[in-house]
């Protein structure tokens, strides 16, 4: 043992280099020896070598029970992101109470932002005789000490599997007085147990909207000219729909977001906390049955909602996370068509903008591979904003994806010669891609956070474009869509392209002769 | 320092009117949870372990984030299913900061997600077929996976699946130990009874069923840690220091633990706990089934290092006590040059703790070691005896909350205005919209080790960058 320490107050060493010090590099040698009883290195070697070969990779692909590492959430976590677009709502999750601390977790760890909603905190005694109490308690106390505009319920899967009724849940509790007759209490059965994330998104809209639109059908409701746009589940909502309503606004259109959390989650740090902040007015929301049509951006998110609002006599149009050129063109050509008003001088500048953009950068882009993860709309608009660039979409997987979907995105594949080694892998894993990539290799990996041990395996760089985020800050106050989302995306893979260039390139007398300033 | 906090505060005023937002029946049952700490109290004088309310936005979670978050999940040659639909194993994903040393997906699986991902056919007809079905895909996909626990999310307990039969029978089959956890979300009121239902699932699956590997020698100094979850290398600076005072770790409980150290574990001599709350059920069953001895500790901040070190080299031979004095003589320079250095930036400032298992009370003396004061600390799903082992280290006049709630926290530090909250990721962002410096006592924010001496400095310098940072000057305009 030497007198000096390595830890030192002039310069903490971190974890990243504390652990690297000879001291604890023996004392990890001495725990591995003798006490772990692991597998040899050359056994460990070996298995290593196996998972990445083609005959793992037909194992891996013929598994039919274990899920490993998905892309996808469950129902509440939707729902919950849906409610808390619309103004001063607070989500009340009935059922389990853990679940509500893991989604506000989830969400407050890519948004960097508060974000609340409460539990009806049910446990044994509820899961036998159900949780009416819990419901009558929970909305008198939520509505006393948070003082929402109003209460969106929905469901853990402990709820769903004892079958409790929200419907009459909520009816009782008003009986009991918990919260006024006419305090709005929309809900949403969200079964973790069905579909995923972007279906409660789904369910939720549509509570919402059944809520204040009614339940019966209405083909005769009066119509104006605005126009209602759906986002869907989306991590860059805060860029995106704040882009959304500028674009409107260059149109002179009349637009209802449909639940708008921009400003909920990116309130801002002035002393004040905001526990309630933006969100679509449910004024406007009440309205919204009297505009012409509502879009869509994310068909996967959507489905139940579209069908409820074409029942109430609106134009319905759905989109697939549309970036890029082309699917920007087919946005704004939409919201044309549906308003009457021509697509604004300035956004065709912007246009021409990004193309220029596009054809600075288009050296470095064509033909490199990819491997596009992520929801079925993201997977669907990111692959065709890559065929647009010259880039390859190989791996497109999703497992929240379906057959359908997998049509929809061989259908993209074909439109474009630089789809024709692309192939797309609905309700498959994170764990089937790593074989994948390993068997069929790409340049780059475009996904999440999650992302980052597929780069670590396979040493294929990662670019984190979609939720969640959480090892890299605030991409998502940038918008993704319209022109000047594009751009960004368009950067972002640019930024990573170089910087992989360079990390390549960089042994001084060995490779750096193409170290070079210029590209 | 003085010996009260919160002088020319009316707490227990501002406790009334915090509670006054309630409806009559929370009121009455939130009040048992709130109290002023008395001068000489043995005891917090709140209430604990009880259900939390419906709709107050409690900070807790659930027993399936004892078992599998906390206690089960670090265990790192084995793979832990969370074995219902998609979701709980979805957001506790990689989400505690376990580190370990491993090769992820070969020999090691904590940063990975194995779910049974359940459907709607499966909540009708039963899951136990599926579960047959995930750990052959298992066994067969990760062929050095040395055992694999169950964890229960909560459709297991309610649709009647009987998992402790497939694990017998699979475990037969594949000749490795499979674990049966029923830590369903709704049983119990928190956490808390996930790690008993865990611990105890070690002992009726791993030290009934399973025997200390062959070839084990034993030596008069051979200790083990029990909860330390191993949080940004938590254990492995703890770990340094026993081996530095000349004793043998064994076994890690749970951080960067393997099958093997909780299979040795009856070998030990002392079993050293870090984390009371979570695992004194396994510590009390080998005292009495093994006659293994615990001990507490705590290595947070260097007086309480020193302290531990000395209490646990008592128990040992004059070698192991004089090499504790050497070993605590050997960090005292680089403890003095840390606290010459952020002592004086942090001097007298005001802290408010939020947290769970050991933290609100284990960590108050590294703050005092800093000059700093605590004025408030809670516990999300203590127990009694959690409140008993606190009033020795805070002071008179500390305002106690059990199981706060968003609301009451918000209000406590709105009217208190303590120079730094210490709390999780759910609390982070409000309080600092407020403008309040804060750490998550959680994950350490991201940094960490916090224990030992190794991480006492990195604790201070956090400490410091969080209240010292120029962005609370920048936050109001101008204009």
């Amino acid at each position: 043992m030497s007198d000096t320490v390595s830890q030192s107050a002039d310069k903490v060493l971190d974890h990243f280099t504390l652990f690297r010090q000879p001291e604890y590099k023996e004392m990890f040698e001495r725990k591995k020896a003798e006490f772990e009883y692991g597998h040899s290195d050359e056994e460990v070697a070996r298995v290593s070598e196996w998972t990445k070969s083609e005959e793992y990779k037909e194992k891996n692909f013929a598994r039919e029970a274990v899920v490993i590492n998905p892309t996808k959430a469950c129902q509440p976590i939707g729902a919950m992101f849906a409610a808390q677009g619309f103004e001063g709502t607070l989500p009340f999750v009935h059922g389990s109470q853990g679940c509500v601390a893991y989604y506000r977790t989830h969400l407050t760890r890519h948004f960097k932002e508060p974000n609340s909603a409460v539990s009806s905190s049910m446990t044994e005694d509820a899961a036998v005789f159900g949780g009416l109490n819990n419901m009558i308690d929970g909305l008198a106390n939520a509505y006393e000490l948070y003082k929402p505009k109003m209460i969106a319920v929905l469901t853990t899967c402990m709820a769903e599997v004892i079958g409790d009724d929200l419907q009459g849940f909520i009816a009782n509790a008003k009986g009991k007085d918990s919260v006024p007759q006419d305090f709005p209490v929309p809900f949403a059965h969200t079964p973790a147990f069905v579909g995923s994330h972007i279906v409660g998104y789904d369910n939720m809209i549509k509570g919402v909207l059944t809520h204040f639109w009614g339940t019966s059908e209405n083909y005769d409701t009066p119509k104006n000219a605005s126009i209602n746009l759906i986002p869907g589940f989306d991590g860059y909502a805060v860029g995106n729909n704040r882009e959304l309503k500028r674009i409107a606004g260059l149109f002179g259109i009349d637009m209802t977001i449909l639940s708008d959390v921009s400003d909920n989650f990116d309130t801002p740090m002035d002393g004040e906390y905001r526990m309630y902040d933006g969100g679509t007015t449910l004024e406007a929301t009440k309205e919204a049955v009297h505009a012409k049509a509502t879009i869509s951006m994310q068909e996967y998110c959507t489905p139940q909602s579209l069908q409820f609002i074409k029942e109430k006599g609106q134009d319905v149009a759905k989109f697939n996370y549309p970036m890029g050129v082309a699917a920007t063109d087919e946005l704004l050509l939409k919201l044309s068509e549906l308003s009457g008003k021509p697509v604004p001088a300035e956004l065709k500048l912007e246009r021409g903008r990004l193309v220029d953009a596009i054809g600075d950068s288009h050296t470095h882009l064509h033909g490199k591979r990819f491997a596009v993860y992520g929801d079925p709309d993201f997977c669907l608009g990111m692959s065709k904003f890559l065929l647009e660039l010259g880039a390859e979409p190989v791996h497109i997987l999703s497992t929240s994806g379906s057959k359908k979907w997998e049509k929809q995105v061989q259908k993209l594949l074909d439109s474009s010669p630089f789809g024709k080694s692309g192939k797309a892998y609905g309700g498959k894993d994170l764990w089937h891609l790593r074989s994948l990539i390993f068997t069929d290799k790409v340049d780059y990996i475009i996904g999440n956070s999650y992302g980052k041990y597929l780069e670590r395996d396979t040493k294929v760089p990662l670019i984190r474009l979609t939720y969640p985020i959480f090892d890299r800050h605030h991409h998502h106050r940038y918008p993704t869509w319209g022109y000047q989302g594009a751009l960004n995306v368009l950067v972002r893979i640019l930024d990573r392209i170089f910087e992989d260039i360079d990390a390549n390139t960089n042994i001084v007398g060995q490779t750096d002769y193409s170290f070079d300033l210029i590209r | 320092m003085s010996l009260s906090v919160n002088e020319g505060i009316d707490v227990k005023g501002l406790v009334d009117k915090v509670l006054e937002a309630y409806p009559e029946k929370s009121r009455k049952r939130r009040a048992k949870h709130l109290n002023v700490l008395e001068a000489e109290a043995k005891d917090c004088g709140v209430k604990s372990n009880i259900k939390s309310i419906p709709g107050v936005m409690t900070i807790r979670g659930c027993a399936y984030a004892g078992s599998k978050g906390v206690v089960w999940g670090p265990i790192k040659d084995m793979i832990h299913i969370s074995h219902g639909p998609v979701g709980c194993g979805y957001y506790s994903w990689s989400g505690r900061r376990n580190y370990y040393v491993g090769d992820t997906g070969v020999d090691s699986w904590g940063t990975m997600h194995f779910t049974s991902d359940f459907q709607e056919k499966d909540i009708v007809f039963g899951g136990d077929k599926k579960l047959h079905k995930v750990i052959e895909e298992i066994n067969e996909l990760f062929p050095l996976v040395n055992g694999i626990s169950i964890q229960s999310e909560c459709p297991i307990g309610l649709i009647g699946d009987d998992i402790e039969a497939v694990a017998r029978a699979k475990s037969a089959e594949i000749g490795k130990p499979i674990i049966p956890v029923r830590c369903e979300g709704f049983r119990g009121v928190s956490q808390s009874l996930g790690h008993h239902i865990a611990n105890d699932t070690i002992r009726d699956w791993i030290f009934e069923k399973t025997e200390p590997k062959e070839g084990f020698v034993s030596t008069p100094y051979d200790v083990t840690i029990i909860g330390d979850y191993n949080i940004g290398g938590d254990a492995w600076a703890s770990r340094i220091l026993l081996e530095e005072i000349g004793l043998r770790v064994v076994a890690q409980w749970s951080g960067d633990g393997t099958l093997a150290e909780l299979e040795n574990t009856p070998k030990a001599k002392v079993n050293l706990i870090h984390c009371y709350r979570s695992m004194n059920y396994i510590a009390r069953h080998m005292e009495e089934k093994f006659g293994i001895p615990w001990m507490e500790y705590n290595f947070f901040g260097p007086s309480q290092i020193a302290e531990s070190l000395r209490k646990i080299a008592a128990l040992f031979d004059d070698k192991i006590k004089e090499n504790a004095e050497k070993v605590i003589a050997r960090y005292q320079p680089m403890v003095d040059a840390v606290i010459a250095k952020y002592k004086p930036r942090l001097e007298g400032k005001k802290v408010m703790i939020y947290v769970g298992g050991l933290r609100p009370r284990h960590v108050v003396d590294a703050y005092h070691d800093l000059g700093m004061e605590i004025v408030g600390t809670g516990y999300e799903f203590a127990h009694n005896d959690d409140y008993q082992r606190t009033p020795h280290y805070v002071k008179e006049g500390t305002l106690i909350y059990d199981d706060v709630t968003a609301f009451e926290l918000e209000k406590f530090v709105e009217a208190i205005r303590p120079d730094l909250v210490a709390s999780g990721i759910k609390e982070k962002y409000v309080f600092q919209k407020m403008g309040l410096p804060f750490r998550q006592m959680h994950s350490w924010d991201y940094s960490g080790p916090y224990h030992g001496y190794d991480g006492f400095a990195i604790f201070a310098r956090d400490m410091d960058l969080a209240i010292n940072n120029p962005v609370w000057g920048i936050m109001k305009a101008p204009f």
